[in-house]
């Protein structure tokens, strides 16, 4: 019986900056399916922070109700976390990256809970610029409940019991870019070349970043008439390859001209898209737009970076919030004293 | 690389380290479950039919597992394999009725020449098929280094008498208290088959080192003076005793001079300590019994004084290495250091003889002193119907080596008596079944434990010292052999791969404890080694490489540190993974030995 990863690492795990392996990152054992796609995100979460070299009580895990939703508790196990009512993971998301703002904020949801029950609060998230990240692992079905059409399923994909679905699916990657989302970018479960440095971009971004992840559910649509099956998700992917460079380490690849454009975030880390459409600029929502548009008509799973302004401004500075997190603040913080009321009420005469 | 083809055992045979290691390829991890289930007559019967002594190897053997055993290279130490064995032949009930008896007669006559390891071996594969054995031996008993060179205090009388009991009972005629002084004579004496299994019997010596022949009747050559204390014609020894020499054979002389009446037992050896042959475990127990182990020191002269042996002389030197590893033992200059003593034990290693060949015989050596055998498999000499095997075949090495040839030249003898090609070799006998149970759960315990390997108790030092026939080592006891078998990797419980079954999901990748699956695009061996989520350094674990999958890239998995716990096989949605136990038995003459004599 194994409810239980055996101890052993392999001796020879590489080390990251604070000294790290990767398993230093792991969560407990999954009880999600076996082959599920989340699984693979939550592998590539944990690569990612191994990769950028993030303490882990660094990190707080937020995350809702669903297959997703169940998905922090397998990877960081040494982070903060927080499981939230159904749908409404993003205020105390709001909450708590406005009461410590030195936490690095990773919100995990689903199609469920964000396209259906938690759509009201998602939207604001990004209205505020929230300054977190926010991964959906969207496989257009609702797993936890044997695999009913979520409102994320595809018009004209096959369900479980046989049923074609009649209605028109949310796009949340269109969605996040017509509201204004500061980062947007969509991968899949499978491709964790991509998600991996896609991940780390977002964590390194000011600002809300979203990544619409497609997630195969194994169980329930895994079969040849489902949109999201590891199969035709991969026979339909565009996948726009990207690279991430955090701040301190030397640029070793070397790109040929012309075939790649660079992103500098607010932190000097660079993103490098590698062209795969030779037209593609990712500062550019409208064009952004169009394009994930013309690839969901044809059929396309356009995947990547599709908008990024590395030089939004995040709630916290929008509310022009005290750069020390609630928790720091001390007495003579808070209660500056008659000395300074003083001084203010001078400023008002 | 090419995709790995599984379909040759040989694949599966070297994943399971410690059986590939041991050269009779005992199935290690299936009888250490068995231990686990406290079936501890399963579990000898499953050495007795692969190495034959599994109560004298379990406590006598030089274990080329251990230092094969994969736990060693996920943890401090290996699984204390041999010492489980142990507890499979303490442990088990009488067994006697389950072994095969002799065949119904096939006519076929052989002669067994030294009734070693070797021997017994041909006489228990080959008495169930109706041949008419006879064992030669000068000593009055069977068994011949293991009961004249190894020491009662490590392996009890009993035992030994038990385990060739088991064979000499089958039928086999003995012919002991008979030296074989002609090869000629045993050519015309109407056998099918000679098989020569007479060891490594004489000891080294320093014939030139002054003061030899004076000292002489205080100066030993360890394996006959061994064999003295074995068959009681040697009591006592001087208070003072040097034993020359850094292997086994010399660990065991110390210890035994201990019980004989040295009380300044000193080992002096050329080599450094590192360097000496003896396993490092039986260093460790000599040096437990108050023997020291001087290194670097090349014995000069014996020193005589009166015509009496009073000491030794030896320079001291130092190791110096080449740049190919070659070693020079290199005078530090200093004078000579004196070492007094009453008796020296010379057990600088042995070789070859066969002065009771003749040439005529037709038996060519090589110039080492080692018969000309056709390869080793066969164990062939260049008269076809004479055999070798043992220490007698390639020289001095161990039990379990000599039990090894012993199975392939029985084999051998068995095709030569049949008139059939010797190099057309029946193959292993192999089984590679499907272990699930249920969505979390293997026939075998998949999740390793964490403890750490057992110490085995020892008897009182006092005690043991006194009577030479106590003996030191207690063995494990029940609850203690079931951790320390729970230990086991369980590395038969195979990791079988289905290419057109995988989704690419990445479940196993994700999940694999000691990340030893990756999905890349293939390569050459030595770049795809580099391009593993952990490079795969040790090279001499072998990747387990599939065929095409749907996006191009293949699965590559490294063998080396995989901890068979199943969960690539668990968390794989489409069954691509699954866990296979493999038993392997290599080719024996008599296939199915046990089920037999059901």
């Amino acid at each position: 019986m194994s409810y239980y990863k055996p101890k052993f690492r392999h001796p020879n795990l590489p080390k990251n900056d604070l000294g790290y392996t990767v398993a230093d990152y792991d969560g407990s054992i999954s009880t999600l399916c076996a082959g599920c796609g989340h699984d693979s995100i939550s592998a590539a979460i944990r690569n990612a922070c191994f990769l950028s070299s993030i303490p882990p009580h660094k990190i707080a895990k937020l995350s809702g109700i669903g297959c997703s939703s169940k998905m922090p508790t397998y990877f960081l196990g040494k982070s903060h976390g927080f499981n939230s009512v159904h749908g409404r993971m993003p205020s105390v998301a709001t909450g708590a990256s406005v009461a410590n703002r030195d936490l690095i904020y990773l919100g995990v949801s689903g199609d469920g809970d964000t396209a259906s029950i938690g759509m009201g609060q998602f939207v604001h998230l990004i209205r505020r610029n929230v300054n977190m990240t926010y991964i959906v692992a969207n496989n257009g079905c609702y797993g936890l409940t044997k695999g009913q059409d979520s409102a994320t399923a595809d018009l004209g994909s096959v369900n479980k019991y046989g049923g074609t679905n009649p209605f028109d699916g949310i796009d949340l990657a269109s969605l996040a870019l017509l509201q204004g989302a500061s980062f947007v970018a969509r991968s899949f479960s499978g491709d964790k070349e991509q998600l991996e440095p896609l991940i780390r971009a977002a964590m390194a971004h000011r600002g809300f970043a979203f990544i619409d992840v497609v997630s195969p559910c194994v169980t329930f649509a895994n079969h040849s008439g489902s949109t999201k099956s590891y199969a035709a998700t991969r026979e339909h992917l565009d996948a726009m390859p990207v690279d991430f460079v955090p701040m301190r380490e030397e640029i070793r690849t070397s790109y040929r001209e012309g075939s790649s454009q660079s992103v500098t975030l607010h932190d000097g880390s660079i993103i490098h898209l590698m062209k795969a459409r030779e037209d593609y600029r990712a500062d550019d929502r409208t064009e952004a737009l169009m394009a994930v548009q013309s690839a969901n008509a044809s059929g396309d799973i356009l995947t990547g970076l599709l908008y990024l302004d590395p030089n939004s401004q995040d709630l916290n500075q929008t509310i022009n919030l005290a750069t020390k997190p609630l928790n720091k603040l001390g007495k003579d913080e808070l209660c500056p004293g008659s000395r300074v009321l003083n001084s203010i009420n001078e400023g008002l005469r | 690389m090419r995709a790995t083809d599984t379909s040759d055992p040989e694949y599966f045979h070297k994943v399971v380290d410690c059986q590939y290691a041991c050269p009779a390829h005992t199935p290690v991890p299936a009888y250490i479950r068995l231990i686990a289930q406290e079936r501890y007559t399963d579990a000898y019967l499953i050495n007795w039919e692969s190495n034959v002594f599994p109560g004298v190897l379990g406590r006598t053997c030089d274990r080329p597992c251990e230092p094969a055993c994969r736990r060693g290279r996920v943890e401090e130490e290996p699984v204390a394999i041999c010492r489980l064995k142990r507890v499979a032949a303490d442990f088990k009930d009488d067994v006697a009725a389950m072994l095969p008896k002799a065949g119904k007669p096939n006519g076929k006559k052989i002669a067994l020449i030294g009734a070693g390891p070797a021997s017994l071996t041909v006489a228990r594969d080959l008495a169930p098929l109706g041949y008419e054995l006879h064992v030669y031996d000068e000593q009055p008993k069977g068994g011949g280094f293991m009961r004249s060179q190894i020491p009662s205090f490590r392996l009890p009388e009993s035992v030994l008498d038990e385990e060739i009991g088991y064979i000499l009972d089958m039928g086999v005629t003995t012919v002991f208290d008979t030296y074989v002084d002609s090869m000629a004579e045993m050519l015309t004496k109407g056998y099918d088959a000679i098989f020569v299994g007479s060891g490594a019997p004489r000891g080294r010596d320093l014939p030139k080192l002054p003061g030899r022949q004076e000292a002489d009747a205080n100066i030993h050559i360890g394996i006959n003076w061994l064999s003295g204390v074995a068959f009681e014609h040697t009591k006592e020894i001087g208070k003072r005793v040097i034993v020359l020499g850094g292997g086994n054979t010399a660990m065991d002389c110390c210890r035994t001079s201990r019980r004989l009446g040295g009380e300044e037992v000193k080992v002096i050896v050329r080599s450094p300590f590192d360097d000496m042959k003896a396993s490092p475990w039986e260093k460790e127990d000599a040096m437990h019994e108050g023997i020291p182990i001087l290194d670097n020191h090349v014995p000069l002269e014996f020193v005589v004084e009166d015509g009496k042996l009073v000491g030794m002389k030896f320079d001291k030197v130092e190791a110096k290495y080449d740049a190919d590893g070659r070693r020079q033992l290199i005078s530090t200059g200093e004078a000579p250091e004196f070492v007094p003593c009453d008796d020296v034990i010379i057990a600088i290693g042995q070789e070859n003889a066969f002065p009771w060949i003749e040439k005529e015989t037709g038996i060519r050596f090589t110039s080492w002193g080692t018969p000309i055998i056709n390869d080793d498999e066969t164990f062939q000499s260049t008269r076809k119907e004479v055999f070798f095997g043992g220490d007698s075949a390639f020289g001095p090495s161990n039990i379990i080596t000599a039990v090894a040839h012993g199975h392939k030249a029985a084999v051998s003898i068995d095709l030569y008596c049949q008139g059939k090609d010797l190099s057309k070799r029946p193959p292993p006998n192999v089984t590679l079944v499907g272990q699930k149970m249920g969505i979390h759960e293997w026939s075998y315990d998949s999740v390793p434990i964490l403890d750490e390997r057992k110490v085995v108790p020892l008897e009182d030092l006092t005690r043991s010292l006194a009577d030479r026939m106590v003996e030191v080592e207690l063995g494990f006891d029940a609850e203690t052999a079931f951790i320390e078998a729970e230990r086991c990797l369980n590395c038969d419980a195979q990791t079988v791969f289905t290419d057109a079954n995988c989704i690419e999901c990445d479940a196993c990748t994700d999940i694999c404890p000691t990340s030893c699956i990756t999905f890349t695009e293939n390569a050459e061996e030595p770049e795809l080694r580099q391009k593993l989520m952990v490079p795969a350094e040790n090279e001499t674990q072998d990747l387990y490489v599939s065929g095409d999958l749907p996006t191009g890239r293949v699965m590559v998995k490294d063998e080396d540190v995989c901890l068979h716990c199943g969960l690539c096989a668990e968390r794989c949605p489409t069954a691509a993974w699954d866990m296979q136990m493999f038993l392997y038995n290599m080719a024996k003459a008599t296939p199915n030995l046990l089920e037999g004599a059901k």
